[in-house]
């Protein structure tokens, strides 16, 4: 792959600050109770399971932002396709969720690379419509309709005694998007939008397609977390999506991915994802007060960004 | 005429969003049962937090960044505010002026990471806003706190309760109706922001928005700009924090009701005509942004329930409606798509 | 080689020099952009510095100018020792730089922008805009530029005004040492006439005036002294007179020159026409342009700046909307309604953009990708790319245009604006296009580049590509096309061929004067 070694510093990073992590942890663990709990495969198992909701979100959002566009609709997506979901139930209630997923991909894409409304403002729009929405239809309660069954073998059950399904969607998705970034000519499209739109729109790329192919992927695998993440919880719940936003961002970025656009490796997007769900259950652990793990989790983003993710210096 | 035409061409978002609001309120007026001052000192208590912390979303964009962590720092400035403003009489001025300082603290914090960690505002204030609520919670794990009462009453009401509650004056005349949030905001808009605009610091901000590459090339201090952009931010983002406290007369470190905040400053910015690109727009427009907001939740609480647009009147479907506008407002500015015959240019 | 005796021959080192640098090295990365460069200008005098892409005048400017430090090497100016940090600092020196890439921010005034650095304060310390105006008003007319007027956004200006309040903001830094980069290339015909005579005015009054440019006539026209550059090296600096164009071209690329431009094919029945345009109009820029390019033909576009010939070769690819007319490839009509429709197979059209680094590349993708973006849905197998076909493409496309690079993988933005442009047409050239629109593309190119590009697009037409070349340059356009176009005021006045195709013909035929006309005036 090109743009050089700069990009596998943040993985190579990211990693090391995932063993730091399960370092502290295992420290803490180990004087308190005398157990390394952290280093259990149970445990780690157990992370995985829970931490592929957020891969999966991760996923989408980094194609979004792989182009210098960004969602801010994923919170409710998640949320609104989950409940109405569960709401009609049965396998016709699995394919309105993926529908929501599509029809808001295709809404956003088409607001931004048609309308040219600039991604973060319209998509927030977006956000706020579906929750006005959802509110609408559930009367501002609880929804109260079960998972489905594909939701609970999705979300909550496991193959072989250990292998949740949420991981195997997770490698699924990531798969499938890793192919499509380093083998198909729609991921060069990509990285080349991200870089320099004008020029790959006068290179005869198709750059309104890509976009929405992009929002379409990111709504997509926002709706499959949804699914999924219903399954694990037993149903929908209002808000359920709103803990997956920032999150997702800082996990990609945090892999390397640049925010502006253009550069970027998947496996980073993953590295992030780990590090992010390992912190925060580090810290839930831990004991900490909320306030503590929220500096931490601020403070964390800033230093390991302070180590590989600056920009240049303005210079001619 | 010249001068009116250019005026009038420069300043054509701005004039805009003063339009919207017109309309929209001038609407809410019409359709109000007992409209009076009393409602304009309700509905701009509503909205004067809003609007200083949409004013703190417009400095950083100015200089092409995005502050995320307004809400936050908002939120930890209350519960901070809630803590210093408990007393009486003089202490309470100098707990705001601690509270106000901690804002513009926070502000500059932001600048030093985004100027010297040569971070993207965007997810460097992503990660502060994070520590700041982490702080306010710290503060107030619980919401509480004792702001005195008196006080609280006489800075969110008209002058002449102001009077009233301090044994001054009864009547201060026409005057007397003037709800003093409106003092206090233009106090802030003339003192504080009108000069920033005028001097070298806050036009290096619209040279870096506009150009940085260019403002560098020109001698600009881009570093300085910037740190006072965010700054200026931060302290705005005080003010709404300060001005909260005196409203609610306690401290809640309520992390989604700062998330809600930040993102409607966002709408706010784009709403009042500044360019998320940088460069152009101002603090006037995002107030007039942060008006139309809020004013078309107003509209929806007065609309007759048995009337044609009664259903409106749901709270069920207010969030739906206030959503719908929201996109509409800010897809307003797609109609350029429509009007641009050289493609190229809309990649520019 | 002749040399004029009687004319001072200036050295490296001037006794009376106002700027003085030696050992200057600098080198970003591997490449080394100078090296060991002893360099000197004195007031009062207007210095040309020439040299090929890649040859080290802009970092040589750069370095003077603030804008980058030097690895070794000192600076003197006026006797002194000095070493800019910044830009800043070179300005409070009196070394004030106007470079090809503005410096003006376009959504702020040219009030604002000519006032950027020290406006006039009012007592409390803001800015006194009252003052600031009248200072740019002042300024503007010691440019000839009265009818800007200076609270209109600069983003509202055509480039040829912003390139002239470029010059006025460099005027009100009190410069010693003015550096023009490239400082006339987006100029009209007048505004370059006032400009030369506010630079002899300047130098008159005893500034020192350090001028680049790649326009040999623009040298001859102003230069006291000429430096060449080559390769990171000072090679000579010497008065004007001292040599001879060609001995300037030599000095310039350091290899001897027989042709500038290939021969001409002669033909002996008109071409098959490939690209027919009939009644193309797009208010208000074009107004109903008819004319044909034929299979295997070099057709050139000139006419004064700005007469539309940009936007036809727009339209031509599918960027304008509201384009009305017809248009027919090899005899069948085409709609035109993207560049990825004037890419397809049906069509073939390809364009050469005006700029390469924000409309040609993609500048930190790598040179091989930047290579096969056109091209790539032909280069597939199925879903994916073909990665081996892709590479060979890549090297065969590299090895034909000669393009200096070693790690196709490096972004393309550590490439020599000439390599940077050959990988432009690489790019195109992939996708086997039958008609090639070119906007100017030798526009900052060195000499050596520009000759490879004329051979192969001479190559191109005789593999049967029919080629459409918008230059400024009338050299080129009689040295390498069959026929030219004038464009004037969105029509085409005139059409050129053959002996016809002379310098006073197109230069009259740019104003829109009837041929005879115009020689009536040039022996009058």
């Amino acid at each position: 792959m090109p743009f050089g070694l700069k990009v596998d510093k943040p993985i190579l990073l990211g990693s090391a600050f995932i063993v730091i992590i399960l370092a502290v942890g295992t420290a803490y663990t180990l004087t308190t109770q005398g157990t390394a709990t952290f280093l259990s495969p149970t445990y780690l198992l157990q992370q995985l399971h829970f931490g592929a909701f957020l891969g999966v979100t991760a996923a989408g959002m980094m194609m979004v932002i792989l182009l210098g566009h960004i969602d801010l609709s994923v919170p409710w997506t998640l949320a609104a396709s989950a409940m109405l979901a569960t709401a009609i139930g049965g396998l016709l209630g699995d394919v309105t969720c993926i529908g929501v997923g599509l029809a808001v991909g295709l809404f956003n894409g088409i607001g931004v690379a048609f309308l040219r409304v600039p991604s973060m403002i319209f998509t927030l729009g977006v956000n706020t419509v579906l929750l006005g929405l959802m509110v609408m239809l559930t009367g501002g309660h609880a929804p109260q309709s079960a998972a489905t069954d594909l939701m609970l073998f999705l979300g909550r059950d496991r193959s072989f005694g250990f292998l949740p399904h949420s991981v195997v969607v997770w490698a699924a998705v990531s798969a499938v998007l890793v192919f499509m970034l380093t083998r198909t000519p729609l991921g060069r499209y990509m990285y080349a939008i991200g870089n320099k739109e004008a020029a790959a729109y006068l290179s005869g790329v198709r750059t309104r397609m890509v976009i929405v192919a992009a929002f379409v992927m990111c709504s997509l695998c926002a709706a499959i977390a949804g699914l999924a993440l219903a399954g694990y919880s037993a149903r929908a719940y209002q808000a359920m999506g709103d803990q997956y936003l920032l999150p997702s961002i800082a996990a990609v970025v945090l892999g390397g991915t640049n925010i502006l656009g253009g550069r970027g490796r998947y496996s980073g997007t993953v590295v992030g994802v780990i590090l992010i769900v390992l912190l925060q259950s580090v810290l839930s652990v831990m004991q900490m007060e909320e306030g503590w793990r929220q500096v931490i989790y601020g403070a964390v983003i800033i230093v390991m960004l302070l180590v590989y993710g600056r920009g240049q210096r303005v210079e001619s | 005429m010249k001068t009116i035409r250019l005026y009038l061409s420069q300043n054509a978002g701005l004039l805009l969003a003063i339009g919207m609001f017109a309309v929209i309120y001038l609407t809410y007026v019409s359709m109000h049962p007992h409209y009076g001052m009393n409602v304009v000192t309700q509905n701009i208590n509503e909205t004067l937090a809003l609007i200083f912390v949409s004013m703190a979303q417009t400095v950083p964009v100015l200089v092409g960044g995005l502050d995320l962590s307004v809400g936050p720092l908002m939120t930890l400035v209350n519960c901070f505010g809630s803590v210093v403003m408990a007393g009486t009489g003089g202490s309470i001025a100098l707990g705001i002026i601690a509270a106000l300082a901690l804002g513009a603290a926070g502000g500059f914090f932001n600048g030093c990471i985004v100027v010297y960690g040569r971070i993207q505002p965007i997810i460097a204030t992503l990660a502060t806003g994070a520590i700041y609520i982490g702080l306010a919670l710290f503060l107030r794990p619980t919401p509480g706190g004792n702001v005195n009462g008196d006080f609280s009453w006489a800075f969110t009401n008209d002058i002449n309760e102001l009077g009233l509650t301090y044994g001054w004056f009864d009547d201060a005349g026409i005057f007397g109706v003037i709800p003093i949030q409106f003092i206090i905001l233009l106090l802030i808009i003339v003192v504080v922001w009108i000069p920033f605009r005028r001097s070298t610091l806050g036009r290096g901000c619209y040279a870096i928005g506009s150009a940085e590459g260019a403002a560098y090339m020109s001698g600009v201090r881009v570093n300085r700009s910037k740190l006072a952009a965010f700054t200026l931010g931060g302290f705005f983002a005080g003010c709404a924090g300060v001005y909260l406290t005196m409203q609610m007369g306690s401290g809640n470190a309520d992390a989604p009701q700062a998330a809600e905040y930040t993102l409607r400053s966002i709408a706010a910015v784009v709403i009042g005509g500044t360019s998320l690109f940088g460069g152009t727009g101002g603090v006037i427009g995002t107030i007039f942004g942060a008006m139309v907001l809020r004013s078309i939740s107003f509209i929806f609480r007065v609309v007759p329930e048995d009337s044609a647009f009664g259903f409106v009147a749901s709270p069920l479907l207010q969030p739906l409606f206030e959503g719908i506008i929201l996109l509409l407002a800010v897809s307003l500015g797609a109609a350029r798509v429509f009007r641009v015959r050289n493609r190229l240019s809309l990649f520019t | 080689m002749p040399v004029d005796a009687s004319a001072p021959v200036a050295v490296n080192e001037d006794a009376g020099a106002f700027l003085q640098m030696r050992g200057i090295n600098k080198s970003y990365g591997g490449v080394h952009a100078l090296s060991d460069v002893d360099f000197g200008c004195r007031l009062g005098s207007i210095h040309a510095v020439l040299g090929e892409n890649g040859a080290g005048k802009s970092t040589l400017i750069k370095i003077i100018a603030g804008v980058v430090q030097p690895d070794t090497g000192e600076m003197e100016l006026d006797g002194q020792p000095r070493r800019f940090t910044n830009p800043l600092e070179a300005n409070a020196a009196g070394v004030v730089c106007i470079f090809q890439e503005l410096s003006l921010m376009p959504d702020l005034s040219v009030a604002d922008n000519i006032g950027i650095t020290d406006p006039p304060r009012t007592r409390l310390g803001l800015i006194d805009e009252r003052a600031q105006r009248r200072r740019a008003e002042e300024l503007l007319a010691r440019v000839g530029c009265d009818d800007i007027d200076p609270r209109e956004r600069v983003r509202n200006l055509p480039l040829s005004r912003r390139q002239m309040v470029e010059i006025a903001k460099a005027l009100g830094r009190k410069p010693r040492l003015l550096i023009l980069d490239e400082a006339t290339s987006a100029l009209t015909s007048s505004d370059v006439e006032k400009v030369y005579a506010i630079l002899r005015q300047l130098r008159d009054e005893g500034l020192a005036l350090l001028y680049i440019s790649h326009r040999m006539h623009e040298i001859e026209a102003l230069a006291d002294t000429c430096s060449v550059f080559r390769n990171g090296r000072h090679i000579e600096t010497f008065a004007k007179g001292a040599h001879t164009d060609e001995e300037i071209v030599q000095l310039l690329i350091g290899r001897d020159l027989q042709n500038v431009y290939p021969p001409k094919p002669v033909r002996t029945e008109p071409p098959k026409p490939v690209l027919e345009v009939r009644n193309l109009t797009w208010p208000p820029v074009l107004k109903d342009i008819s004319f044909t390019v034929g299979r295997g033909e070099i057709v050139g576009l000139g006419g004064l700046d700005g007469q539309g010939q940009r936007e036809l070769l727009l339209a031509l690819f599918g960027v304008l909307r509201g384009v009305s007319g017809n248009i027919l490839v090899e005899g069948t009509p085409a709609r035109i309604g993207s560049p990825a429709g004037a890419k397809s197979s049906r069509l073939r059209i390809a364009l050469i953009p005006e700029d390469r680094k924000t409309e040609g590349l993609m500048l930190p993708m790598g040179v091989g990708e930047n290579i096969s973006m056109a091209a790539l849905p032909m280069l597939t197998r199925g879903l994916v790319i073909d990665r081996s076909a892709e590479a060979e493409k890549i090297r065969e496309a590299v090895a034909r245009m000669r393009i200096k690079v070693d790690d196709l993988e490096a972004p393309v933005a550590t490439l020599s604006g000439g390599n940077q442009q050959k990988v432009v047409i690489a790019k195109w050239l992939l996708t086997g296009a039958r008609i090639l629109l070119l906007n100017d593309p030798t526009r900052g190119i060195d000499v050596g580049t520009k000759q490879e590009l004329y051979q192969l697009l001479r190559e191109l037409a005789d593999a049967d590509t029919s080629i459409l070349f918008y230059t400024t340059d009338y050299d080129e356009l009689i040295g390498s096309c069959d026929r030219v176009l004038i464009v004037y005021d969105g029509e085409i006045v005139r059409e050129l061929e053959g002996d016809d195709l002379t310098e006073t013909n197109i230069v009259s035929s740019s104003l829109n004067l009837p041929v005879e006309q115009a020689a009536k005036a040039a022996s009058a």
